[in-house]
C-alpha cells in the first residue's frame, strides 16, 4: 500500500459501507489520512494534510460516504474540518454554543445523510452531514464522553434520534427535551438501516422508532382505520354485534382499503408471530368486505413473514427486520443462508417463495455440491451423493461443480461429475483444462456444436504429435470430416497425408485431379493426372481410371495440335475439340478423335451436321447425308438447316424423314398445307393439334375446317 | 410491415419480432446510442470499402472463411488510409472459431471492437414458411459429413419452441432427421431449467431428410410459383424477369423505350392475387386470371354508376385497392405469358423458331421425366438424353434427367451408368468428373446392385403416380407435378392418416431410420383441439411444388391438419444440382 503507510504506523482505521462497496479510511501516526474507497480494487488515495493537527491533536473523526464521494469529518479542538480528496475545509457548525472548546464524539447516520456531534459540555448536536443544517440539540449534561453514540432512525422518518451509551446507561436523545434512559451493563451498539442493535453479553435486542402505522393502530383510543378494523375483528371473534358497528364506521368513511393495508403493513413491523397473526387476520377479515382489493400484498406479506420468522429462530439466528429484509432482497438472504451452510432451510425458502429454480433451488444445490466436493469422502460416494440430490434439477451446472472439484485437486471426481452434465458443450472447456483432450472431443461431438468440435480438434492438433492426432481423428469420423473441411481451405498438404493415412484412394485420386487443375503447364498436369489414374485403379474405380487416361490422351493430343496450329485447344472438352476441328475443316483430325475416343456414331453425326450447318457448307452436308444411313434420322438435318435460316436446304431432307415425324418436318420448313395433308391422312390427334396450333388468321379457312373435322374423327376413334 | 406473416394459424411475426429485437440490441452495443441509423448498406466486396460518412462499420456475414479474407482486405485498406472507423462483426447465425482464427492470421482480429453472433436460424418467408437459407446444407450433410447446419436447425427448432411452446410429438425419417431429433432432445434436457409454460402451438414436428426423397426436386415443378422458380429462379422472395412484357401500355405515349434492366418482383402471399394462384397448376392459372380481369374491369365500370357525391366518395375510397389489384393482375398476366411461351408448343406460332424449340424442348423433357416416374424403360440408355447431350444442352438439365432415371430405377446398370458418365465427360469436359463423383456419393447416381429395383413398389404403395389428375380442381397432391405426387408430401399425408405403421415395408426401403419421440409437456398445457398443426422440416431443402402440395393438404377439410413448412433452403432441381457441383478451372495456359 501507499508509502505513507509503510513509513508511519496506522493508529486508527474506520470501515465504511455503501450499497455498492466497502471502503477503509486510515489514520497514521503522523496525522495523515488515506482512503481506500473500494476494497475490491485496492486503490489508495492520500488525503490532503490538515493544518495544525499535529499541535492541537485530533479528538474524533468519521467517514461520510455519499454518491460515490468519500469525505472525512474531523474535530480538532474547537475546529471542525471537512476533508475530501483535494481539499481541507474548516466549517462552522450552525446553531452551536460558541463556548464549546472541544468535541468528544461524532457519528454519521447509516445512510451518511446525518451527523451527530457530542461536545465537551455534554451537548448533542444533530444535523445534516454537510453541516449546513441543524435538526436538533439535546443537552444531557454529562461531561464524560459516551462510549458509543449511534443514530437510530428508520428510512424516511422525520425524527432525528441518537442513542448514546455509557458504562451503565443507554440514553435515547431526540428533538424533545426529554430523553429515554435505560440502565444497562456491558453492551455494544450496532447501528442499522432502521434502528440500533444492542448486543449484550447475554442478550440481543433491537431498538427502533415505533413505525407510524403501528403507532396509529396500537395507540390507546386510536380512531385510525387500522385500529378500528383490528377492534372490529376482535368483536367479531367474540361474536359481538359491535363488530358490525366498527366496520360500518370504517366503511362509511370509505377507509376499509386503508384499514386493511395498515394492518398488513403493521404485521410486517411486528416481531411476535402472535401479533403478526392478529393483524393479518384482521386484514383478512376486512378484505372479505372488499371486492376489488388485490390479494397480492396480503399473500406476499404472509409468505415473507413466514420466511422471516423462520430465519429469526434462535437456531438460525438472523433477527432481520422486515425493512432490512426488503432492502437486502431474498437473493442475498439465500446467499447468506448458503454461506452458513443452511442448505435445507434455503431450499425450503426458495420453494416457499416460488423463486425460479435457476436463481433458487438450483443455485443452493450448486453451492451445496461445491461444498460437498471438499469433504473427505471417497470420490464415488460424493459423486453419487451429488447426483442423487441434484438429479436432473433444472439449471444445474455440473461443470461448475466439477471445476470446483478440480480446483480442490480432485480431477477424478471432476470427471465423474462432468459425466452428469447435460450440456456437453459446457464440459469441454474444463476437460481441455484438465488435459483430457480425447474425452473433450467425445463431448464436443455429442453436443453437435461443430464449432466446439473444431475448438477441440485445434487443441489436439497442437498438443499431440501428428501420428497420434491422425489416429485420434480416425476414431471420430465427425471430427475427421470437419478437419478435412478445414484442410481443404487451409492445409492442402495435410489433406493428402490424411487420405494416405486412411488408404482412401478414391479421395486421393480426386485430390490429384484437383491438383492438376491448379497447374498451368500441360506436362505437370499430365503428371498429376497420372497419379490420379494410379489411385483410381487402386480404388478399383475402373471407369474413372479409364476416363482419366483418356483425358491424358486428349490433353497430349490437344497440346500437339496447339503447337501445330497455334490455336487454343487445351481445356476444351473432347466434344468441343471435335466441333472446332470440323468447323475449321480439319476432318482428318476430327475423324481420328472420333475413332480414338470411340465417340458414339449418333453424337458424331450430330456434331458433324451441326458444324457443317454452322459454316454453311451445304454441299458437304448433303454429301454426308448420303454417305450412309443416318443413325439420327433426317429430322435432325431439317432442324440444323432451319436453325441456320436455310429453309431451301432444309426442304431437301423433308422427304427422307420418317412418316411419324414428317408433320413436324413440314411445319419446320413452313409448309403448313403439306403438314395438314399428312396429318389428316394419318388421322393422328397429336399431329392434328400440332398443325392446328400453327394455323392463324391468314391460313385458309377450308384447311382449318378439314383439320377440325379430321380431329373430331380421330377423337371418336 | 409484414402482415402476411400473421395470417396463418401460427403467427410467425412473433419470431420475426424476436429476431428484430435481438438485432437492435446488437446495434445498440455497436453505436452506443439508442438510434440505430443505418447510413448505408453495402454488399461485401474485395478491395476497399466504399466512401461513407460513418463512424461504425458493421460486417454482417455468414461464418465462411472466404468471407473472412474479403473482410481482412477491407479492414487493411482502411488502416492504410488511416481512417478512424470502428469495426464490428456480426456472424449469422453463430460465431466461428475458425473464422476468428483466420482474421487473427490476417492480423486484423484486433481491429474489431465487437465480435458477436446474431442467432437467426430460421427466417420467416411467408405466413407458413421458414427457411434457414443455408444453400450448402445438403452438400455439407451428405457429401462432407459436416453437420453444422443440422446443429443450427436444432437450435432454430429450440428457438421456435421457446416462442411457440414445446412440440409434444416428433416424427422423423432419415439419418439427419434422427440427428436433429437427438440434438433437440438433448438440448431440451440442457435447458430443463426454464420449463416452457406456453401452450403448444404445434402438435407435431415431422423431420424429413432430403435424401429420403431424391426424386421430387429433380422433377420439373408445374405449379405457377414452381415454374417461375424453375425458369427464372426465386431468390430471397424475389424473381428477376425479362422486362419486355412489363412495358406499361399507356395511351398517348409514343415512346417505345425498351427497358433493359430485368424486372424485379417480390413474390409472397401479401399479394392477394399471387396468394390465390401461386400454388395452382399452371394450366389452371389462365382461367383465374381472366376471371379476375373481368371482375376488376367491372369494378372500374362502376364509376359510371356512381351518381351522388356519396357514391363517388365510396368509389374513390376503393380506388387504391382496385389499382393495386389491377397492377398485380397485369404483372401476373405478363409472367403467365412468359411462362406459356416456354412451356406450350401451341398458340405461339408467331414468335419465331427459338421459342418453338424452347417450348418443344420443355415438352419433350417433361415427357421423359414422366416416363421415368412411371417406370417406362428406366433400365436402358434414353435416346432423348442421348440427343440432348449430342446437342450439348445445358449440363444441369442432363444431370437432372440422368439422376432421375437412376433414382427411378434404384440405380443404373454398370453399362448404362458408364455410358452416361462417359458421354458427359466427353461432351462437357473431364473436369466434371468430381461432380459425377459427388452425385454418386449423394446417392443421386448409383450403380444398381443385385437388389431388385424397389421403385415400382414404392410408387405403387405410396400412389406416387396418379393417372386421373385434375389440374383445375385438384383432389390430390399429384396435381403439382401433373401426375406425380411428391414422395415427401405423401409421407406427411400418410403420417396423419392412416399412420406410418401402414407403410412399414416401404419406409424400410427408403434410406435412414424412421422414428417417433414424445416430449413431456408441463401439466395443464395439454390441449384437445380438433385442428392440428404440424411443423414439417425438410433437411436439405424443399421445392415450391412440395410447399404447394402441403398447402393443398392444409386446405383439404377432411385432413384437419395445417402445415407450417421449414427448410434448410428453398431449392429447385437446378439450384440443388448446382450446389453439388465442383467446378474445376485450369489457370490460363
Amino acid at each position: 500500500m501507499g508509502s505513507e503507510l509503510s513509513q508511519n504506523s496506522v493508529t486508527e482505521a474506520k470501515i465504511f459501507h455503501s450499497a455498492y462497496r466497502t471502503g477503509v479510511a486510515i489514520l497514521t501516526k503522523a496525522y495523515r489520512f488515506s482512503v481506500v474507497t473500494n476494497i475490491e480494487d485496492q486503490k489508495i488515495w492520500r488525503l490532503p494534510d490538515v493544518p495544525g493537527l499535529q499541535t492541537s491533536g485530533l479528538s474524533c473523526w468519521t467517514v461520510i460516504s455519499q454518491d460515490r464521494q468519500t469525505k472525512l469529518v474531523l474535530a480538532s479542538g474547537r475546529n471542525i474540518y471537512v476533508l475530501d480528496s483535494d481539499s481541507c475545509t474548516s466549517v462552522t457548525v450552525p446553531g452551536l454554543d460558541p463556548d464549546i472548546s472541544s468535541y468528544l464524539h461524532m457519528s454519521a447516520s447509516f445512510n451518511y445523510k446525518y451527523l451527530a456531534l457530542y461536545t465537551n459540555t455534554g451537548c448533542i448536536w444533530m444535523g445534516t452531514s454537510n453541516l449546513k443544517e441543524k435538526l436538533g440539540e439535546f443537552d444531557c449534561k454529562f461531561h464524560a464522553p459516551p462510549k458509543q453514540m449511534v443514530w437510530c432512525r428508520r428510512p424516511r422518518s422525520q425524527q432525528p434520534s441518537v442513542v448514546l451509551m455509557w458504562d451503565s446507561l443507554l440514553l435515547v436523545a431526540g428533538k424533545s427535551n426529554e430523553s429515554i434512559q435505560y440502565p444497562y451493563d456491558e453492551l455494544y451498539l450496532v447501528p442499522e438501516l432502521d434502528g440500533v442493535r444492542i448486543i449484550g453479553s447475554k442478550s440481543h435486542e433491537f431498538l427502533h422508532e415505533v413505525p407510524a402505522t403501528c403507532e396509529e393502530i396500537f395507540k390507546i383510543a386510536s380512531m385510525a382505520p387500522g385500529a378500528l378494523l383490528l377492534e372490529a375483528h376482535k368483536e367479531y371473534k367474540k361474536e359481538s354485534q359491535k363488530a358490525d358497528e366498527y366496520l360500518r364506521e370504517i366503511k362509511d368513511q370509505n377507509l376499509l382499503p386503508t384499514a386493511v393495508e395498515q394492518c398488513i403493513e403493521a404485521a410486517g413491523f411486528e416481531y411476535e408471530p402472535e401479533t403478526q397473526k392478529m393483524l393479518l387476520r384482521a386484514a383478512s377479515f376486512g378484505k372479505s368486505f372488499l371486492s376489488n382489493f388485490s390479494p397480492e400484498r396480503f399473500v406476499t406479506m404472509c409468505r415473507e413473514l413466514r420466511v422471516l420468522n423462520a430465519v429469526r429462530d434462535y437456531t438460525v439466528g438472523m433477527p432481520l427486520t422486515y425493512v432490512q429484509f426488503r432492502q437486502l432482497t431474498v437473493q442475498v438472504l439465500i446467499d447468506r443462508l448458503v454461506f452458513r451452510r443452511l442448505y435445507p432451510l434455503a431450499i425450503e425458502i426458495c420453494k416457499h417463495l416460488k423463486i425460479r429454480e435457476f436463481q433458487g433451488v438450483s443455485h443452493v444445490l450448486k453451492h451445496w455440491a461445491c461444498f460437498k466436493v471438499q469433504q473427505k469422502e471417497p470420490d464415488e460416494d460424493i459423486a453419487h451423493a451429488i447426483n442423487q440430490k441434484l438429479g436432473d434439477t433444472a439449471g444445474i451446472s455440473y461443470s461448475e461443480i466439477a471445476a470446483k472439484a478440480y480446483e480442490c485437486g480432485r480431477p477424478e471426481l471432476a470427471i465423474m461429475l462432468l459425466d452428469f452434465e447435460p450440456q456437453s458443450g459446457e464440459q469441454v472447456p474444463l476437460l481441455l483444462k484438465m488435459k483430457r483432450g480425447q474425452l473433450a472431443l467425445n463431448k464436443a461431438i455429442e453436443s453437435g456444436d461443430t464449432d466446439l468440435v473444431y475448438t477441440v480438434v485445434m487443441y489436439l492438433k497442437n498438443e499431440m504429435n501428428r501420428r497420434d492426432f491422425f489416429l485420434t481423428l480416425r476414431k471420430h469420423p465427425v471430427a475427421l470430416s470437419l478437419y478435412r473441411q478445414f484442410c481443404k481451405h487451409q492445409e492442402q498438404d495435410t489433406l493428402k497425408d490424411l487420405y494416405n493415412q486412411e488408404d482412401d484412394h478414391q479421395e486421393l485420386a480426386n485430390f490429384y485431379v484437383q491438383e492438376s487443375y491448379q497447374e498451368a503447364k500441360v506436362e505437370v498436369r499430365v503428371a498429376e493426372l497420372q497419379k490420379a489414374v494410379d489411385e483410381y485403379s487402386k480404388a478399383r474405380n475402373e471407369f474413372a481410371a479409364k476416363a482419366t487416361e483418356e483425358q491424358i490422351k486428349l490433353l497430349k493430343f490437344q497440346r500437339k495440335l496447339q503447337d501445330e496450329t497455334d490455336k487454343p485447344y487445351v481445356d476444351r472438352s473432347l466434344h468441343d475439340t471435335v466441333y472446332s476441328l470440323l468447323l475449321e475443316g480439319s476432318h482428318r483430325h476430327a475423324e481420328q478423335l472420333y475413332k480414338d475416343f470411340k465417340i458414339p456414331d449418333k453424337r458424331y453425326w450430330w456434331l458433324k451436321i451441326s458444324a457443317l450447318a454452322e459454316k454453311n457448307d451445304w454441299e458437304e452436308l448433303e454429301k454426308f447425308s448420303k454417305s450412309k444411313k443416318s443413325p439420327i434420322g433426317y429430322l435432325a438435318f431439317v432442324e440444323v438447316c432451319v436453325k441456320h435460316q436455310n429453309k431451301y436446304e432444309a426442304k431437301k431432307y423433308v422427304s427422307k424423314v420418317t412418316p411419324e415425324l414428317k408433320v413436324k418436318a413440314h411445319l419446320l420448313v413452313g409448309e403448313v398445307e403439306q403438314a395438314a395433308d399428312i396429318a389428316i391422312e394419318r388421322k393422328n390427334e397429336n399431329d392434328l393439334n400440332l398443325v392446328l396450333s400453327r394455323c392463324n388468321q391468314s391460313t385458309d379457312r377450308s384447311l382449318v375446317e378439314r383439320l377440325n373435322k379430321a380431329r373430331s374423327g380421330a377423337n371418336k376413334k | 410491415m409484414a402482415a402476411h406473416l400473421s395470417y396463418g394459424r401460427v403467427n410467425l411475426n412473433v419470431l420475426r419480432e424476436a429476431a428484430r429485437k435481438e438485432l437492435r440490441e446488437f446495434l445498440d452495443r455497436c453505436a452506443g446510442s439508442k438510434e440505430h441509423e443505418v447510413e448505408k448498406m453495402f454488399t461485401l466486396k474485395p478491395g476497399s470499402l466504399p466512401p461513407a460518412d460513418v463512424k461504425n462499420i458493421i460486417f454482417f456475414v455468414r461464418p465462411k472463411l472466404e468471407i473472412m479474407d474479403i473482410i481482412a482486405g477491407n479492414v487493411k485498406s482502411e488502416v492504410k488510409q488511416r481512417s478512424h472507423r470502428d469495426f464490428h462483426i456480426l456472424f449469422v447465425p453463430r460465431r466461428s472459431l475458425l473464422c476468428e482464427q483466420r482474421l487473427e492470421e490476417q492480423g486484423v482480429l484486433g481491429s474489431f471492437i465487437n465480435i458477436d453472433q446474431y442467432i437467426l436460424d430460421l427466417i420467416p418467408y411467408d405466413g407458413d414458411l421458414l427457411s434457414m437459407e443455408s444453400e450448402s446444407a445438403f452438400r455439407e450433410c451428405y457429401l462432407e459429413n459436416d453437420q453444422t447446419s443440422l446443429y443450427h436447425a436444432a437450435k432454430g427448432l429450440m428457438t421456435l419452441q421457446a416462442l411457440y411452446g414445446t412440440i409434444p410429438q416428433i416424427y422423423g425419417k432419415g439419418e439427419c432427421a434422427r440427428h436433429v431429433a437427438n440434438m433437440m432432445l438433448r438440448m431440451k434436457r440442457e435447458f430443463a431449467g426454464s420449463q416452457n409454460q406456453i401452450l403448444p402451438v404445434f402438435d407435431t414436428l415431422l423431420l424429413l431428410d432430403r435424401n429420403v426423397d431424391l426424386l421430387t426436386p429433380l422433377a420439373t415443378q408445374l405449379t405457377y410459383e414452381g415454374l417461375i422458380d424453375e425458369i427464372y429462379g426465386i431468390t430471397n422472395g424475389y424473381a428477376k424477369l425479362p422486362p419486355e412484357k412489363f412495358i406499361q401500355k399507356k395511351q398517348g405515349e409514343g415512346g417505345k423505350d425498351l427497358p433493359t434492366e430485368p424486372k424485379k418482383l417480390q413474390l409472397n402471399s401479401a399479394e392477394e392475387l399471387y396468394a390465390e394462384i401461386r400454388d395452382k397448376n399452371f394450366n389452371a392459372v389462365g382461367a383465374v386470371l381472366s376471371k379476375k380481369a373481368k371482375i376488376i374491369s367491372a369494378a372500374f365500370e362502376e364509376r359510371h354508376n356512381a351518381k351522388t357525391v356519396g357514391e363517388i366518395k365510396q368509389f374513390v375510397s376503393q380506388l387504391p385497392h382496385m389499382q393495386a389489384a389491377r397492377s398485380s393482375l397485369a404483372n401476373h398476366t405478363s409472367i403467365a405469358e412468359l411462362i406459356k411461351d416456354i412451356t406450350k408448343f401451341a398458340t405461339y406460332l408467331n414468335y419465331g423458331l427459338s421459342r418453338i424449340v424452347a417450348s418443344e424442348a420443355f415438352f419433350d423433357n417433361l415427357t421423359v421425366e414422366q416416363e421415368f416416374m412411371t417406370g417406362v424403360d428406366t433400365d436402358k440408355v434414353n435416346t432423348y438424353i442421348e440427343d440432348c447431350i449430342a446437342q450439348k444442352d445445358p449440363l444441369i438439365k442432363i444431370l437432372r434427367l440422368v439422376c432421375m432415371q437412376s433414382v427411378c430405377n434404384n440405380g443404373l446398370k454398370q453399362k448404362v451408368l458408364d455410358y452416361y458418365k462417359r458421354e458427359i465427360l466427353q461432351t462437357y469436359g473431364y473436369e466434371h468428373i468430381l461432380t459425377l463423383n459427388n452425385l454418386e456419393k449423394a446417392g443421386l447416381l448409383k450403380l444398381q446392385t443385385n437388389a431388385r429395383n424397389n421403385y415400382p413398389t414404392i410408387r405403387k404403395t405410396l400412389k406416387l403416380w396418379m393417372d386421373d389428375v385434375n389440374e383445375q380442381n385438384p383432389n390430390d397432391i399429384s396435381y403439382v407435378y401433373s401426375g406425380y405426387a411428391p414422395l415427401s408430401v405423401r409421407l406427411a399425408q400418410i403420417l396423419v392418416r392412416p399412420g406410418w405403421r401402414s407403410i412399414e415395408e416401404v419406409l424400410k426401403m427408403l434410406p435412414g431410420p424412421h422414428f417417433e419421440e414424445r416430449q413431456q409437456l408441463p401439466s395443464g398445457l395439454h390441449k384437445k383441439r380438433e385442428n392440428r398443426t404440424t411443423l414439417i422440416f425438410f433437411l436439405g431443402g424443399v421445392t415450391y411444388a412440395e410447399i404447394a402440395a402441403l398447402r393443398f393438404l392444409s386446405q383439404v377439410e377432411e385432413g384437419g391438419t395445417e402445415y407450417i413448412i421449414a427448410s434448410t433452403k428453398l431449392i429447385n432441381g437446378t439450384s440443388w444440382i448446382k450446389s453439388l457441383m465442383d467446378k474445376l478451372e485450369a489457370p490460363p495456359f
